[in-house]
């Protein structure tokens, strides 16, 4: 079969099986953050953690719950990396270093899994399990909450209540990524993942040599990672790794495990705001713009332009044999356009523009389809400027599923828009007039800037996928990295939340003949197109520097 | 209640619902994935390891570095310090118009082609690129494919005879399009060594 070939039907197949998948499996989602009632297992635990879950949140307790439960987060990451040799399953490893431990603890609490580390050679099994491992559930739970009191901003009227973030968390760990991950974690494993806690295995090759293999609790890491949308393996080389990847199946199954939460969030947004229309719009917003990228970064990384890929006769550097050009450029557009950050190809070795693609797909702001709930409220607040732009085209207050998008939602929705790419735009021009950001280049010319922009890039929109040439693992860039993770982060979520605090407040405008139908076509269309053109307009002269100016040389 | 009293209030939930998460999520999950992995994926879980003489030879899933004319050689390998070290997995990250990429795949493709006997022109693309992860078990049947007949002079064996055994090792993908072929390097060159009896 020609790779062309396979490249057309790995899309077809995955794209069917959104398909099938995101209706129903939205619906659920639905019911767990609408239901009434608690499982056995929920009360047991709100009586652990002296939670009422009857009790509601106005935004503000909202956010700082919130922002509470990732200060603990990230204190007890620190101190678990700064302690690890001296407890259980420590297999030799030494403490991680105070800037190299606050890095990946932010990287991880934020959802980004930005690593500057081989996690082969740097974390315990019980760093990998008791923190990595539990921060990548928590992570991507704090993010779907947050994105359903977006959603219950819209649907509810003259309210102060969005819900209770310690029940939001609850559910989505316990109903909707905790059973998920199990199975797939043992359908990895019957793949060929591993799963041990055996000290590294000492290998007598057939050469004579001596080879040592990692162990680890690799599969049920694995299956959170791209379930959860995080993307820090436990092993340097992540997905591109045979025993994190090990098939052409896996890795079809991984890019569909990342892909199937986003998908699907919109279809819970449609239900929970009496509306399904609404969330396919939405949807369709977000499948025009992959399809869109998936489509360019096979065109270019066929041809493989450049000069060293053509010496080579095609584009292979950084690609594995068994996944080869038809099948990484899929998980790379899938893991940038989502925040995951997994890669299972070396994106700093693909064809300029398609190296240029994944930036763009992270400038988007990890919308189409975004990580799991930043997703979701990311393009619903592209949602807010789509329709401001068309009600100042027709002279009209604009509304938004019946909330009126006053002087307040906008300058929330603003801010909101301004602070990634503020992040990115100073944080990679700061790198580059630093001797101590420069020193870190690996690849001469404009390959070098696109480095530092995509560290910040990745790091600010948390994604957490690398031009890995880039030597990260100094003081300047754990630190300054693991500052825009924070501030990339939790800024764009306390103004989410209190953009859902101000709409919920609000009494319902009824539809009118003038109303924007936001489930049109044309919607989409100014949707997709408000993405991209915000997107493109603040980071075009940073992309023409870097990947767009090595793809003409 | 101001922002900072309620973060204050919240921050002994967030630490009581933090430890009781690490239980359920950092040990009773993956420790249960773990029983399963030990009792029904053994293989699996273990490392797919290949057993000879008593001995680990090697990973059905990890490649190894091979030099000289008796074996098939693996793909180049960018892990640190030296190739195929399965402690330090990672691609090269040269860029595609890096001067040395360049450097390194002319002067790979020169070699190959020499080793081999065959002009550069039939060198494959995998010959000469290092993959993602350093330790790609698999070549591409047209990389093996040019090894044979070097390969076969080397073991004392006919072309014909080791052509059958990469066509044994070659793993095809499943469903005819779940990612693309291979031939798996380390089980072609044991199923070689026990052909030529060094075994």
């Amino acid at each position: 079969m020609s790779p062309g070939l396979t490249a057309v039907l790995l899309v077809a197949v995955l794209v069917t099986l959104l398909a099938v998948v995101h209706r129903p499996f939205g619906d659920y989602m639905a019911w767990v953050y609408t239901s009434e009632k608690d499982l056995k297992v929920e009360r047991w635990l709100y009586r652990a953690v002296r939670v009422n879950p009857r009790s509601q949140q106005g935004w503000t307790i909202y956010a700082a719950s919130l922002v509470a439960f990732s200060i603990v987060s990230v204190l007890f990451l620190y101190l678990l990396q700064r302690l690890q040799s001296f407890l259980p399953w420590s297999v030799g490893m030494k403490p991680v270093p105070p800037d190299g431990a606050f890095n990946t603890a932010v990287s991880f609490v934020t959802n980004t899994n930005w690593q500057w580390y081989s996690g082969e050679s740097t974390m315990s099994y019980l760093t990998q399990m008791a923190g990595l491992t539990v921060q990548n559930f928590l992570s991507a739970a704090v993010g779907m909450a947050v994105a359903i009191a977006l959603v219950r901003g819209f649907a509810r009227r003259k309210t102060r209540e969005l819900g209770n973030f310690w029940v939001d968390l609850t559910r989505t760990t316990l109903r909707i990524l905790l059973p998920l991950s199990f199975v797939a974690a043992i359908i990895l494993l019957a793949n060929g993942v591993i799963q041990n806690l055996a000290d590294p295995t000492t290998v007598h090759t057939l050469a004579g040599a001596t080879q040592h293999l990692p162990g680890g609790n690799v599969a049920s890491q694995e299956a959170i990672k791209d379930l959860g949308t995080n993307g820090g393996g436990p092993f340097n080389a992540n997905s591109a790794h045979p025993f994190e990847n090990p098939t052409g199946f896996t890795n079809l199954f991984e890019i569909f495990l990342l892909l199937v939460i986003p998908f699907s969030l919109p279809a819970t947004f449609g239900r929970m705001v009496g509306n399904l229309k609404q969330g396919y719009a939405i949807l369709a917003a977000m499948g025009v713009i992959w399809i869109g990228a998936v489509v360019a970064m096979y065109a270019v990384e066929f041809a493989h332009p450049g000069a060293a890929l053509q010496a080579a006769g095609g584009a292979l550097e950084g690609k594995e044999t068994r996944l080869g050009v038809s099948s990484s450029p899929l998980f790379a557009v899938s893991t940038t356009l989502t925040s995951t950050g997994a890669v299972n190809s070396m994106h700093s070795s693909y064809t300029a523009l398609g190296g240029g693609i994944t930036i763009f797909d992270m400038v988007l702001g990890e919308v189409a389809p975004g990580g799991t709930g930043s997703g979701l409220y990311g393009m619903l607040i592209l949602a807010v400027v789509a329709v401001f732009v068309a009600g100042l085209m027709v002279g009209r207050t604009p509304e938004y599923l019946g909330k009126k998008i006053g002087a307040r939602e906008m300058k929330l929705v603003s801010l909101y828009i301004l602070t990634t790419p503020a992040l990115v735009l100073m944080g990679a021009g700061l790198a580059l007039a630093l001797s101590a950001g420069r020193s870190s280049i690996l690849n001469p010319g404009p390959h070098g800037l696109s480095e530092v922009l995509y560290a910040f890039t990745s790091a600010s929109n948390n994604n957490g996928s690398a031009f890995a040439g880039l030597s990260a693992n100094t003081p300047f860039y754990n630190t300054a990295l693991g500052l825009a993770m924070l501030f990339g982060r939790f800024v764009p979520m306390v103004l989410v939340l209190a953009l859902a605090g101000s709409l919920a407040s609000q009494k319902p405008v009824p539809e009118t003949a003038g109303t924007l139908r936001t489930q049109s076509p044309l919607f989409v269309g100014m949707l997709a197109g408000v993405a991209i053109i915000v997107a493109g307009l603040t980071f075009f002269p940073a992309l023409a520097l870097g990947p767009i100016a090595e793809g003409l040389l | 209640m101001t922002a900072v009293t309620a973060l204050l209030r919240q921050l002994g939930t967030g630490l009581r619902f933090l430890l009781v998460m690490t239980v359920l999520l950092g040990l009773i999950y993956p420790l249960a994935v773990w029983a399963i992995g030990q009792i029904g994926f053994r293989d699996q879980a273990n490392g797919s390891l290949i057993h000879s003489n008593g001995q680990v030879v090697g990973s059905q899933l990890i490649g190894q570095e091979f030099s000289g004319t008796r074996w098939f050689h693996s793909r180049p390998s960018a892990t640190a310090t030296t190739p195929y070290d399965g402690l330090a997995s990672g691609g090269s990250n040269l860029g595609p118009t890096n001067p040395e990429l360049v450097k390194l795949v002319k002067e790979r493709k020169a070699e190959v082609a020499r080793q081999n006997g065959v002009p550069e022109s039939a060198v494959p693309p995998d010959a000469v690129t290092a993959s993602a992860s350093g330790l790609d078990p698999h070549i591409s049947p047209a990389y093996a494919d040019i090894q044979v007949n070097r390969v076969a002079r080397a073991n004392g064996l006919s072309p014909a005879q080791v052509r059958a055994l990469v066509a044994q090792h070659t793993d095809h993908p499943s469903l005819g399009f779940l990612g693309e072929p291979g031939v798996n390097v380390v089980e072609l060159n044991l199923a070689l060594a026990r052909l030529s009896g060094t075994r």
